[in-house]
Parts: C-alpha cells; sequence; structure tokens
C-alpha cells in the first residue's frame, strides 16, 4: 500500500515489575481500514490498545499520529488527537445517567450568561444528542435516557459505551471486545455500526476473541502473540483455523504476509 | 445509519434474526409496595432524612406543643445547626469522593483564629486578615488534597494527620488566647458579621443561618448543573472508570478538598458571630458532627451517592433532637444515645436503598 498509516507503534515495551507484557511491540493502522487485533489471553492486546489510547505510557517505544510522534499522559490526551476508546470494562459511571456517561468530561453548556458564568449544563441538548446516538445504533430499547446506568441491562450498558466512542471518534475508534457481553442481534447491530463507522472513513480497531466476526469485518488481521505482533494476515488468504494456529503457536508463519 | 436497518445475516444462525420479535422490553410493573418504595428512596436520596425531619418535627411538636412548634424555638434550631451545616457542606463534597475529612473542625478553628489574631496582634485591617483566613483554609484543605489524589495517601490518614497538624498550630499560634467579644464588637465588627440576624415575626435568623441556606442551594446547583459536579458524582461513584471517561480524577480530588478548607474558613467566619469572640477551644467537635448530618442525610460513605441537601436535613434532625429532648428535661445522653441509633439506621436504610439497583 502506497498509503501511510494513520497511526504506528514501534518498539513499545511495558515491563509491571517481572512480567513483561509488550515485548518490542509494532503496530500499524492504515486510513479507513478496520484492523482486528486477536491472540491469546495474556499476549498483551490490552497493554497495546491501553497503550494507543493513552490508559498506559510504555516504557519504551515510540507511537506516531500522522507521521508525528505523540506522547499520550492520559485518555484524555488521546481523546483530544481523535482517538475513541471503548473499554473492556466499559468505563461508565453506574450512578449517572446514560446521558451524563455520554458527555462525561466534554459537556455541553448553555449558551450565553448560564453556560458561561453560571457554568450551566444544556441537559435538555445532551439528552437529545444521545438519545440520537442511541437510535442511530439501533441498539436501544430504553425508554429513559435519563435513568442510571446501573439499571441498564450488560448489553445494553455496552451499547451505550459503543455509542460513546462512535459519537466522538474523529480519527480513530478503537474498541475492546465490544460484542463479549451482547447478545446475536446486538452484536449484529455493533458490527453494522462498526462498517458504518468505516464508511464514513474513520479506521477502526477491533479487539475480538469472536472468529467469525473479525473474520467477516476485518479489512487485515493482526496477530498478538507473547508480546509482540507476530504477523498481519488477510482474512482472504487465511482460514480461520490458520489464525487461531498462529495465535496459539501451534503454527508459524512459512511466507511473510504484508 | 439514521433508522435502525434490518439485520442482514452473515452466518448461518443469524437467518432467523429477522423473524424475531420486535417488542421494545417492557418489564412488569406489578411491585410490592415496599419495592415501590425502594426504588423511590434510591431515585431520591434525600427523600429518607426529609421524611425522618418532618416526622420529628410532628412528634416533639405533639409532646412539647407551642414550647417547641414556635417561629422561635425553630429557628433557633436554625441558629444551632448553621456551624454544623456549613461545615457539613465541606464534609458532603469530600464524602462524596469516597473520602473523609477528619480536619474540617480544626481547619475551621484555626482559620477564626487567623482572622482574629491578624485583626488585633498584627493590626492588619480587617477584611485582609479575613482573606488571609480564608487563604490558610484553602490552602490546608489544598494540602490535604495533594496528599490525596498525588501521593495516593488514605484520606482518613491524611486528614486525621492534618487535624492534629492544624490543631496543635492553632495551639501554638494562638497561645491559647481568646479574643473577647467585647473587643471585637469594638474595634472590627464585621468579624461577627455572621452573629447579625432578622427578625421575621418571632422567627430570628441569623446570617449565619442565611449563609448556610444559600451555601447548600448553591452547591446543590454545582453538583446537579455543572460538569465539575457531575465529575464530584464521576469520581465518587467508580474514579478508575470516570478517568479512563475523560475525568481528570487526580485534580478534581485536589479541587474538592481545597474547597472543603475554602468552606471550612467560612464556617470560622460564622463560628466568631455565633459564639461572639474568637476561641481556639470553640468547635472542637465539629469534624464528628459534619460527619453525623452527612450520613444521617443519607450520603453514602462509599461515595457517588446522594444530596447535600440530605446533608442539611440530616444535620437539622440532630438539631430538633437536641433542642426537643433539651425541653422535654431529659438527660442530655438520651440525645447522643438517640443519634446514635439514628447514625446507624441511616447506613443500614443506605445498604437497603442500594440493593434496588442490584
Amino acid at each position: 500500500m502506497a498509503q501511510e498509516p494513520i497511526l504506528t507503534a514501534r518498539g513499545l515495551i511495558k515491563r509491571y515489575g517481572r512480567v513483561t507484557a509488550l515485548n518490542n511491540a509494532d503496530f500499524d493502522l492504515m486510513p479507513g481500514e478496520i484492523l482486528a487485533v486477536i491472540g491469546d489471553n495474556g499476549a498483551g492486546k490490552s497493554s497495546l490498545i491501553k497503550a494507543l489510547s493513552g490508559a498506559i505510557r510504555p516504557d519504551e517505544g515510540e507511537i506516531r499520529m500522522n507521521g508525528q510522534p505523540v506522547s499520550f499522559s492520559s485518555p484524555m490526551d488521546a481523546r483530544k488527537s481523535g482517538i475513541e476508546t471503548v473499554y473492556q470494562t466499559l468505563a461508565l459511571s453506574p450512578a449517572l445517567s446514560i446521558a451524563d456517561n455520554m458527555f462525561l468530561g466534554r459537556e455541553i453548556r448553555m449558551s450565553g450568561f448560564m453556560g458561561s458564568v453560571l457554568r450551566k449544563l444544556d441537559h435538555k441538548a445532551m439528552e437529545r444528542v444521545a438519545r440520537e446516538k442511541l437510535s442511530e445504533l439501533g441498539l436501544m430499547t430504553i425508554q429513559n435516557i435519563n435513568q442510571a446506568v446501573e439499571t441498564l441491562s450488560g448489553g445494553q450498558r455496552q451499547g451505550v459505551a459503543v455509542a460513546r466512542a462512535a459519537a466522538f471518534g474523529s480519527k480513530v475508534i478503537i474498541l475492546d471486545e465490544p460484542t463479549a457481553a451482547l447478545g446475536v442481534k446486538e452484536s449484529r447491530k455493533v458490527l453494522e455500526l462498526i462498517q458504518s463507522v468505516r464508511s464514513r472513513g474513520i479506521p477502526i480497531v477491533l479487539i475480538s476473541h469472536n472468529m467469525p466476526h473479525v473474520f467477516e469485518v476485518a479489512d487485515r488481521i493482526h496477530i498478538h502473540r507473547l508480546g509482540r505482533r507476530l504477523a498481519v494476515i488477510n482474512p482472504k488468504d487465511y482460514s480461520m483455523s490458520d489464525a487461531v494456529a498462529l495465535m496459539t503457536g501451534a503454527k508459524t508463519l512459512t511466507n511473510e504476509a504484508a | 445509519m439514521s433508522e435502525p436497518t434490518a439485520a442482514v445475516p452473515h452466518h448461518d444462525y443469524e437467518k432467523v434474526i429477522k423473524d424475531s420479535s420486535k417488542e421494545v422490553a417492557s418489564f412488569e410493573t406489578k411491585r410490592t409496595a415496599l419495592q415501590k418504595l425502594q426504588n423511590f428512596l434510591h431515585t431520591s436520596p434525600s427523600a429518607v432524612s426529609l421524611i425522618v425531619l418532618v416526622v420529628s418535627v410532628t412528634v416533639f411538636g405533639l409532646l412539647l406543643g407551642s414550647k417547641f412548634f414556635s417561629a422561635f424555638s425553630l429557628s433557633l434550631i436554625l441558629q444551632q445547626v448553621a456551624i454544623t451545616g456549613i461545615v457539613g457542606a465541606a464534609q458532603s463534597l469530600v464524602i462524596m469522593t469516597a473520602g473523609i475529612d477528619l480536619s474540617v473542625g480544626a481547619i475551621m478553628v484555626l482559620s477564626s483564629v487567623i482572622m482574629g489574631q491578624f485583626t488585633f496582634r498584627y493590626g492588619l485591617p480587617v477584611e485582609l486578615a479575613i482573606l488571609c483566613g480564608f487563604v490558610t483554609g484553602a490552602a490546608c484543605g489544598f494540602i490535604n488534597g495533594i496528599l490525596v489524589s498525588r501521593m495516593k495517601l488514605p484520606p482518613f490518614i491524611v486528614t486525621l494527620g492534618m487535624w492534629q497538624i492544624v490543631l496543635a498550630s492553632n495551639f501554638l499560634y494562638s497561645s491559647n488566647e481568646t479574643i473577647p467579644s467585647q473587643q471585637i464588637q469594638a474595634d472590627a465588627p464585621i468579624l461577627q458579621f455572621f452573629g447579625n440576624n432578622i427578625r421575621l415575626g418571632g422567627a430570628v435568623l441569623t446570617y449565619g443561618v442565611v449563609a448556610m441556606v444559600l451555601l447548600v442551594a448553591l452547591l446543590w446547583y454545582v453538583m446537579n448543573h455543572t460538569a465539575w459536579g457531575r465529575h464530584l458524582y464521576a469520581v465518587g461513584d467508580d474514579p478508575e472508570a470516570a478517568e479512563l471517561a475523560g475525568v481528570n480524577v487526580g485534580r478534581m480530588l485536589t479541587s474538592v478538598y481545597t474547597l472543603s478548607g475554602l468552606i471550612c474558613a467560612l464556617a470560622g467566619w460564622a463560628l466568631i458571630g455565633r459564639i461572639g469572640s474568637v476561641s481556639p477551644t470553640a468547635g472542637q467537635f465539629a469534624n464528628i458532627e459534619s460527619i453525623t448530618a452527612v450520613v444521617i442525610g443519607g450520603i453514602s460513605l462509599f461515595g457517588g451517592r446522594g444530596s447535600v441537601l440530605g446533608m442539611l436535613f440530616g444535620a437539622l434532625i440532630v438539631g430538633v433532637f437536641s433542642l426537643g429532648l433539651r425541653l422535654l428535661g431529659t438527660d442530655v445522653q438520651w440525645t447522643y444515645l438517640l443519634i446514635g441509633v439514628l447514625i446507624i439506621v441511616a447506613v443500614a436504610v443506605d445498604q437497603w436503598i442500594r440493593k434496588a439497583a442490584r
């Protein structure tokens, strides 16, 4: 590909005491693609994603966005650069409402005196946008946008978290196991959402254990093993069992795939 | 994707989805009265304390008649809880973040001593001395906040230490010297500003009471209608989730403890109005009284739940019991005993209400 990658990482190293979670890991995300990241439990997928989304700071290595070196010291930094992440833990505040959660850290204030001096939030506007985003997703069977997140089911919570990322991600969206807690129907909705986000030109990083989902939507598959990138494969050239064999070490790659 | 499009099946097992039920999930609303009550209380956290307050006022009113149920007596309760209410507002903010501030009373006293001593010992203009008192309060709170947010020390330990440090500094600095009321009245009456009062019929409302009510109203607004307030709940609820969702948890905690110190300084000023003099030995139990008000007011010690209005009701409940039992002529220990019972009941009710969410 002649295109320049939008997000790259070179030689990332992250150690937790004596455990090395990332061992010289590389990463490339091309514009407009869906890149799946797969790997066994403990392969370091989560650490890689956290480094890219600013949740952890790698001990060594370099992350570049559009060719420019970036250093994220917090998830807020990454968000300001347009990287939006749905964490496995979802990062929702149980006692706050759906609308409050979607706008946490980027609330809309009232216009004029009420907003600039009294710092009053525009609850109506936030509720309206939240409702729009959720119905775009088609995920929700929620009557009340003001209900606390703790009253939602697991799948609904996941929907709120995905909707939040889709609503605000401008450069890259990272999804860590977005379908893990969802039923068949809801998973389908999320996969459709992923494709619709890509059709807007925004690249997506998808971490998943669900091979059928990965092979269905991914343009390329990044296989992570023992803290580093083992290979990047094209799902059209390999079967699901090949991918599983590679990530578990049952098979090694003979010809280097692009 | 403006409309939820019909799912296009990609896998065999998904083909049946198109026949699936289109009904929106609706839940059986056949709940027992008790469950309804539990749910109501879960969504309105200050309701329990309001109910207890109304019931206790009614009971004492019936027992004591006009001796208790008069504008004068009821406004007396307000005057007696003004300091606790202001300090309790500071405490509410801290407890909302799942922390605790044991140093509130000490910061209050130190601030009031600084306001008095700076005026009379150094001859500073009284306005400047008051400002110095506020700066001191905020600085103490700021140190608490930095130790909790940056050094990651437990709030209980930090503020336990700060309580001793501030209280000792207060005695060392003031050499245990009280500035008498007459002297303040003659030379710096503005120190007693919050002791002035408004009379409405038989009711006597000191400026301290007005300040407490305004402060609670302001904090209620801030907590419900500003981003800072929403972040306060998010940080108390689940700090890790809040951090990942884009809240600067460290800065939030620092600002909460600093604001708590600042409010304590306000309480220190109001304290001079209440007792007339500047005394380094005043307000010894303000920390325990504020925690009591917060707990009875239904703010969860685990953070993220409750309302500052509840704290006000909690403080008033304590005031109603104190005055009511005194007018009944009971031993004052009965007051402490009943307040102890109330604290435990309040926490038990909080646990029960939380189950509504499960």
